[in-house]
C-alpha cells in the first residue's frame, strides 16, 4: 500500500497498546448501521508507472500551447515564467509546510510573505498588502465587503459594466442575497462614460469598482473615476493588471483606496484557471478592516527582527461570525511564486515585459485590422495588451480559422452575459498578446486569416 | 552551517542596474509609448521593485526556505490540518504539458482530457461522500461552506420558505459562523455535551421553522465521531432544515462511513488536507462540495457532464450551468491544479487504499493517545478518530507549564507543534493529528520527547524554543504598531 | 481608586454618573481576562448608544471583545488618547482609562447594576 508505514506486526503491537483487538474495533463509536459495508465504487489503484501513462493519455486528449500559439486572455495570460520561479516553488520546505502559525518553525514562509506584501506595495503604490486571497474575482467581492465596513454603507455598490463579466457574477452571488443593491454602469462602447458613473453614484454607495485596463483591454479614465467615487464618500476600488503597472500609473498614484488584481500573470502557469492569486492592497488607515492574512514585522524575545501573522483578531478563527471575511486559507504557494517572479524581473524587467506586451499587441491589432472582414471593435480606444476584434463572418468562424492555423484566440464575448452592454458585443473576440508572442507568429496568423 | 545573511531582506540586496531576468528587444516596429497610451495613463516613475540577480533570488529564497519546518523534513502533527505526506509524483504529473498549460477559455473540444479528469473527480467525490451532486468550484473549505449555504438558501427560497438561522456547536471551526454570516444567516451557537459531542437537548431547544442549516464537523473537532448523528440529522430534517457536514476530518472515515449515509445533505472536502493537496505554506486549497440530488439544480456552475450518447464528432464532456444555479462563486472552474493532485491521489489509492488511509490514521492517533495517557490527559472520549485533543490544564495548574510552552519546546526536539488552543471548548488544548503517513517509530519518538519535556524545568520551558533561529516573537508589539512592509510608503 | 461611586455590569463595564452625564469604562477584571490590549475601536461623538448594545470593541492579540453600553443616550465625548495608547485601560481603568461619556436618556437603566462589593463577588464566581 503506498504511503503507509506500519507493518502488520507493528499494527498488532499498536492495537495491543490501545487495548483493542482489531482495526475494526477502533471504529466502535460509529454505529454499525451507518457503516459502509462494501468497498467504495471507484476505479482501481494504479502504480506510479501506470498513473503516469494514464495521465499522459488524458493530457494528450487536450490541445495545449505546445501545439497551438496562445493569444487567449480574459483574465488569464500566457506570460513567460522564469525557471527560478518553479525551482523555489518546488521546494518541499515551502510547499509541504502549513500556514505559519508557529512563527519559530515558519520564518521562511513568514519572511517570504512579508516580502511579497512589500513587493505588491512597490508595484501598486499602495500602503499595505495582505498575503493574498483566492483569485481576482473574489477579491472584488471581498473589496466590496471591506468598503461596506469602512463606509458603514451596506446597501449599495456600483460597478463598471466593463468589469470582467465573471467578476460581476461573483459580486452578484456574494452581495445580492444580503439585500445589497449591485448597480452596474452600462458600457456599450468598450469604456464607460464618467458622466454615467457620476449619475449612478449617490451618498449611500459603499464603493465604485473600476477595472483598468478593463475586460475589453481598454483603458478607463481611472483617475477621474476615482475622484467621482470620492465625491460621494465612497471608496474607489481598482482592479488592475499587475503586468500593466510596468508602464501605467499605479493605483496608489491616482487615489485608489483598495487595489485588487488577478495575480496569475506573476509567475503562475495557466493550469486551466486555478489556483491563481488574489492580490489585495489598500490604504493604511483601513488595515484593520482588511480581509485575509497579514504578516507583520516584530522582534523576538532577544530583540531579533522576525515576522509573525499579525492582526489575527480580524480573522475567522478569532472573530468568528464577525470576522472581516470567512477566508481561512490563502494562496501561499502562489504568493511565493509571485514574490520570486517580481524579484527576478525587478524594476527594469517589469517595464520591459509591459512594454513588449503593449508594443506587440498594438502591432497585432494593426495587422489584424487590415484583414478584410476583421475590425477592431473599439478602434478609438487606447488599450494595453488586449483588444477586441469583430469578424464579419462571426466569432466562431474567426476562432475556427485561427485554430486551424495553430492559434487560440479568445474568449469570444458571446460566452458571457452582458446585462448592460451593446448587442454588438456578441460578435467580438478578445485577443491578448504577451511578451512571449513574436512578430513571426503574428504575421503567420494574419496570413492564415487572409487566406 | 547556516548562512548568516539568510534573513537579510531581499530589498537590501538591491543594487541599481542588477538584473534577474532579461528580455529580448522588440521584434515588431516600436512606437513611442505616448502614441499608444494617453500620457495621463503612463507612469512617470518606475516601480520600486528591487534590482537583484537570479542567483541573489535563488540564494535568498532557498536560505529562507530552510527556516521552515515542513512535512518533507519533520513530523507535523498539527491537529485539524491533516499534514500527511505529499507524493512527489503529483508534482511531476500535475506539471505535464496538456495539464498545466491549459487556458480556461480554450475551445471545449480541445479540453476533453481535462474535462474527463474533472468529471471522474466529481464522480469519485460523490461516491466517497454518498452525495451525488458535486461542484468543484470552491477555492477552499471556507468557500465550500459559503457555497453550500447559499445553495441551501436558494433551495428554501425556491420552496417559498424563508429560513434565517444557521446552527453550529461551540466546537466548530471559526469558518462555520463566518461563512454563515457572509451568506446572510443569523448564527446560533450551541453547547457541547459533557462528552464533547453535540448537545441534543440544546439542539432540540434551538430547532424551529427558522432553522435553515445545522453545520457539524464529523468526526468533530475533538476527534470524536458524533455517534448520534443519525438522530441529529432526523431532528434537523423534522424541523425542515438541512444538515451540513464540515468535511475537514474526512481523513478518518474514507470508505468506512459516508456523510450521505449518516444524514448529511451537503458537505465540503478539503482536497489539500484529505487528498494531500499539498498545503503550500497556507494555500492554495480546494473545497469542492457534494450535495443531495434535490440540491443539484442550485449548485454554482458550470459543472461537467458526460454526454453518454455523444456521436463521434460531438464532445463527450460538456460544461453545463445548473438550472437554478446560485451563480458563480469564483472565476473559471476551480483550483484545478489542486483537484488534479486529488485525482492522482485517489487513482493511486483506489478503494482499498483509501480505507487503509483512514484505518491507519485512526490507529496512529489512538496509539499515540494511549502511550501518552498517563502524562497528557484527554478529557473527552475513550477511542478517538484520526486526532485527539489533550488538555494541559492540569499540568498548568500544577507547575505552570502551558500548552504553548509544550508546543514551543517540541520544536527543539525536531517535531512540529500540534495545534494549540483549539477547539475553544477545551482549556489549554493540544490537538494532535499524526496522520497515516507516519510510522510507529516516529510516534514513539514523539511521545518520548513529550515525556521528557513534561519533566523539564518550567522556567526553561517558558523560554522555549532554544534551538530555532528566533524565539517567541512579540505579537503585542506587532499588533499595536503594525509594520506590514519593509519600504516607506511612496 | 475609590470604586464606591461606580456601578458595574455583568459584561464588565463600569459607569459613573455626574448629573446627566455617565462616564463608561471597562473593569480591571475585564482587562486582565483579555491580556495585552492592542487596539480599541471607539464610537463617533454625537452618535447614540443603547443599553445592552455594542458601542465599540477592544482587541488583544488573540481575542476580541465587544464593549456593551450600560446606558442609552448620546455619546458626548470619547477618550481619543486610547486609540494610540491602550495602557491606561490596564494601568488606570477607573480613571485615565475611561472610554466614553454619555448623555443619559433613561436614568432608570442605572438601577439594575451592581455596586463594587457585589461586582467583586460576581467576578470571583466567574473566575471559578
Amino acid at each position: 500500500m503506498p504511503y503507509l508505514f506500519n507493518t502488520p506486526e507493528q499494527q498488532q503491537e499498536m492495537l495491543q497498546a490501545i487495548g483493542v483487538d482489531s482495526l475494526e474495533a477502533l471504529f466502535a463509536t460509529i454505529p454499525a448501521e451507518l457503516r459502509l459495508n462494501r468497498p467504495l465504487d471507484i476505479p482501481p489503484a494504479l502504480t506510479e508507472m501506470e498513473l503516469q501513462a494514464h495521465v499522459s493519455q488524458l493530457a494528450a486528449k487536450n490541445v495545449g500551447p505546445g501545439s497551438r500559439v496562445c493569444m487567449l486572455g480574459g483574465g488569464a495570460y500566457d506570460h513567460f515564467i522564469p525557471a527560478a520561479v518553479d525551482e523555489i516553488a518546488r521546494r518541499g520546505e515551502f510547499y509541504t509546510a502549513y500556514t505559519p502559525y508557529q512563527a519559530e518553525a515558519s520564518q521562511g514562509s513568514l519572511q517570504t510573505f512579508f516580502e511579497f506584501q512589500s513587493l505588491i506595495c512597490q508595484l501598486t503604490g499602495m500602503d499595505v498588502s495582505n498575503a493574498s486571497l483566492y483569485e481576482g474575482g473574489t477579491s472584488v467581492s471581498e473589496a466590496a465587503f471591506m468598503a461596506m465596513r469602512v463606509t458603514n454603507r451596506h446597501d449599495r455598490v456600483v460597478l463598471l459594466g466593463s468589469l470582467h463579466p465573471e467578476y460581476l457574477q461573483i459580486v452578484e452571488t456574494y452581495l445580492t442575497h444580503l439585500n445589497c443593491e449591485v448597480v452596474v454602469v452600462p458600457c456599450d462602447n468598450g469604456c464607460v462614460d464618467p458622466a454615467d458613473v457620476d449619475a449612478a453614484m449617490n451618498d449611500q454607495t459603499a464603493c465604485l469598482v473600476i477595472q483598468h485596463p478593463n475586460f475589453f483591454g481598454t483603458l478607463e479614465e481611472a483617475e477621474q473615476l476615482t475622484e467621482i467615487a470620492h465625491k460621494y464618500g465612497a471608496l474607489a476600488v481598482v482592479s488592475y493588471d499587475p503586468i500593466s503597472l510596468g508602464i501605467l500609473t499605479r493605483p496608489g498614484d491616482y487615489g485608489a483606496d483598495i487595489a485588487i488584481a488577478e495575480g496569475q500573470s506573476l509567475g503562475t502557469p495557466l493550469q486551466f484557471g486555478g489556483p491563481y492569486l488574489g492580490l489585495f492592497s489598500c490604504s493604511e488607515k483601513f488595515v484593520r478592516k482588511m480581509p485575509g492574512r497579514l504578516i507583520g514585522q516584530t522582534v523576538d524575545r532577544n530583540g531579533k527582527r522576525c515576522f509573525v501573522l499579525n492582526l489575527q483578531a480580524r480573522e475567522q478563527h478569532i472573530r468568528r461570525d464577525k470576522a472581516t471575511s470567512n477566508i481561512c486559507s490563502n494562496q501561499g504557494l502562489i504568493a511565493i511564486r509571485a514574490a520570486v517572479y517580481l524579484s527576478l524581473v525587478g524594476k527594469q524587467g517589469i517595464r520591459e515585459v509591459a512594454e513588449l506586451s503593449c508594443q506587440k499587441a498594438h502591432y497585432a491589432a494593426e495587422q489584424l485590422s487590415q484583414i478584410e472582414g476583421i475590425d477592431l471593435m473599439f478602434p478609438d480606444r487606447a488599450f494595453f495588451k488586449e483588444f477586441v476584434v469583430s469578424c464579419s463572418e462571426g466569432a466562431d468562424y474567426l476562432l475556427r480559422k485561427a485554430r486551424q492555423a495553430g492559434f487560440d484566440l479568445g474568449p469570444e464575448l458571446s460566452r458571457f452575459e452582458f446585462k448592460n452592454g451593446a448587442e454588438t458585443y456578441r460578435t467580438g473576440v478578445l485577443v491578448a498578446i504577451t511578451e512571449q508572442r513574436t512578430r513571426e507568429e503574428i504575421d503567420r496568423l494574419v496570413t492564415a486569416l487572409k487566406a | 552551517m547556516r548562512n548568516q545573511l539568510a534573513t537579510e531582506l531581499l530589498f537590501s540586496l538591491s543594487q541599481p542596474g542588477r538584473r534577474g531576468a532579461l528580455y529580448p528587444a522588440a521584434d515588431v516596429p516600436v512606437k513611442p509609448l505616448e502614441e499608444l497610451i494617453p500620457k495621463s495613463a503612463l507612469a512617470t516613475e518606475p516601480t520600486g521593485l528591487p534590482e537583484v540577480t537570479e542567483s541573489d533570488v535563488i540564494r535568498h529564497f532557498v536560505n529562507l526556505s530552510t527556516l521552515n519546518m515542513c512535512v518533507d523534513t519533520h513530523f507535523y502533527p498539527l491537529g485539524s490540518c491533516t499534514m500527511k505526506y505529499n507524493p512527489k509524483r503529483h508534482e511531476r504529473l500535475a506539471s505535464l504539458p496538456g495539464i498545466v498549460d491549459l487556458h480556461p477559455y480554450q475551445n471545449p473540444s480541445d479540453l476533453q482530457g481535462m474535462f474527463e479528469l474533472l468529471y471522474e473527480t466529481q464522480e469519485m467525490l460523490a461516491e466517497i461522500s454518498g452525495l451525488p451532486a458535486v461542484s468543484l468550484q470552491p477555492a477552499a473549505g471556507a468557500q465550500g461552506e459559503f457555497t453550500a449555504l447559499l445553495t441551501a438558501k436558494a433551495y428554501f427560497e425556491d420552496r417559498g420558505e424563508k429560513r434565517t438561522k444557521v446552527l453550529f456547536p461551540n466546537s466548530a471551526h471559526g469558518t462555520n459562523p463566518a461563512s454563515a454570516a457572509i451568506a446572510g444567516f443569523d448564527c446560533v451557537q450551541l453547547a457541547s455535551s459533557k462528552a464533547g459531542l453535540v448537545d441534543l437537548e440544546d439542539l432540540k431547544a434551538h430547532l424551529d421553522d427558522q432553522t435553515a442549516v445545522f453545520m457539524v464537523t464529523n468526526p468533530n473537532t475533538l476527534g470524536l465521531f458524533e455517534k448520534d448523528i443519525k438522530q441529529i440529522a432526523q431532528m434537523v430534517h423534522d424541523a425542515g432544515g438541512l444538515v451540513y457536514i464540515d468535511g475537514a476530518n474526512m481523513n478518518a472515515i474514507l470508505g468506512i462511513t459516508r456523510p450521505g449515509d449518516f444524514g448529511g445533505d451537503m458537505m465540503h472536502y478539503n482536497v489539500h488536507k484529505t487528498f494531500t493537496g499539498p498545503h503550500g505554506a497556507g494555500g492554495p486549497g480546494s473545497g469542492p462540495i457534494a450535495v443531495r440530488d434535490f440540491l443539484a439544480e442550485f449548485l454554482p456552475g458550470p459543472v461537467i457532464k458526460r454526454n453518454e450518447t455523444a456521436s463521434a464528432d460531438e464532445d463527450r464532456y460538456v460544461l453545463e450551468m445548473p438550472a437554478k444555479s446560485i451563480g458563480r462563486v469564483r472565476t473559471f472552474y476551480g483550483n484545478i491544479g489542486i483537484l488534479v493532485r486529488g485525482y492522482l491521489y485517489l487513482r493511486t489509492l483506489g478503494a482499498k487504499g483509501l480505507k487503509a488511509v483512514s484505518e491507519n490514521a485512526v490507529l496512529n492517533a489512538n496509539y499515540l493517545k494511549a502511550i501518552l495517557k498517563d502524562v497528557l490527559p484527554v478529557p473527552n472520549g475513550d477511542l478517538c478518530m484520526h486526532e485527539f485533543v489533550a488538555s494541559a490544564s492540569k499540568i498548568k495548574s500544577q507547575n505552570g507549564i502551558t500548552a504553548m510552552d509544550i508546543a514551543k519546546r517540541l520544536l527543539d526536539f525536531g517535531f512540529h507543534a500540534p495545534t494549540v488552543y483549539f477547539p475553544l471548548v477545551v482549556p489549554e488544548a493540544i490537538m494532535v493529528e499524526p496522520t497515516e503517513t507516519e510510522s510507529k517509530e516516529t510516534l514513539d519518538a514523539f511521545a518520548e520527547a513529550l515525556r521528557t519535556i513534561l519533566k523539564e524545568d518550567p522556567a526553561f520551558l517558558h523560554l522555549a524554543p532554544h534551538s530555532t533561529n528566533i524565539c517567541r516573537p512579540d505579537e503585542v508589539v506587532a499588533a499595536r504598531n503594525p509594520i506590514l512592509q519593509c519600504c516607506e510608503p511612496q | 481608586m475609590d470604586q464606591s461611586n461606580l456601578k458595574f455590569t455583568k459584561t464588565h463595564e463600569w459607569v459613573s454618573v455626574e448629573g446627566e452625564i455617565a462616564t463608561v469604562g471597562i473593569t480591571d477584571f475585564a482587562v486582565n481576562q483579555l491580556t495585552d490590549l492592542v487596539f480599541i475601536e471607539l464610537p463617533q461623538v454625537g452618535s447614540t448608544c443603547e443599553a445592552g448594545k455594542v458601542f465599540g470593541e477592544v482587541e488583544s492579540v488573540k481575542a476580541v471583545s465587544d464593549l456593551y453600553s450600560p446606558v442609552s443616550g448620546e455619546i458626548t465625548e470619547v477618550n481619543e488618547a486610547l486609540v494610540d495608547d491602550q495602557s491606561p485601560l490596564s494601568d488606570d481603568p477607573f480613571g485615565k482609562g475611561w472610554i466614553t461619556k454619555v448623555k443619559i436618556s433613561n436614568a432608570s437603566e442605572l438601577e439594575q447594576f451592581m455596586n463594587a462589593d457585589d461586582y467583586h463577588k460576581f467576578c470571583e464566581s466567574e473566575a471559578h
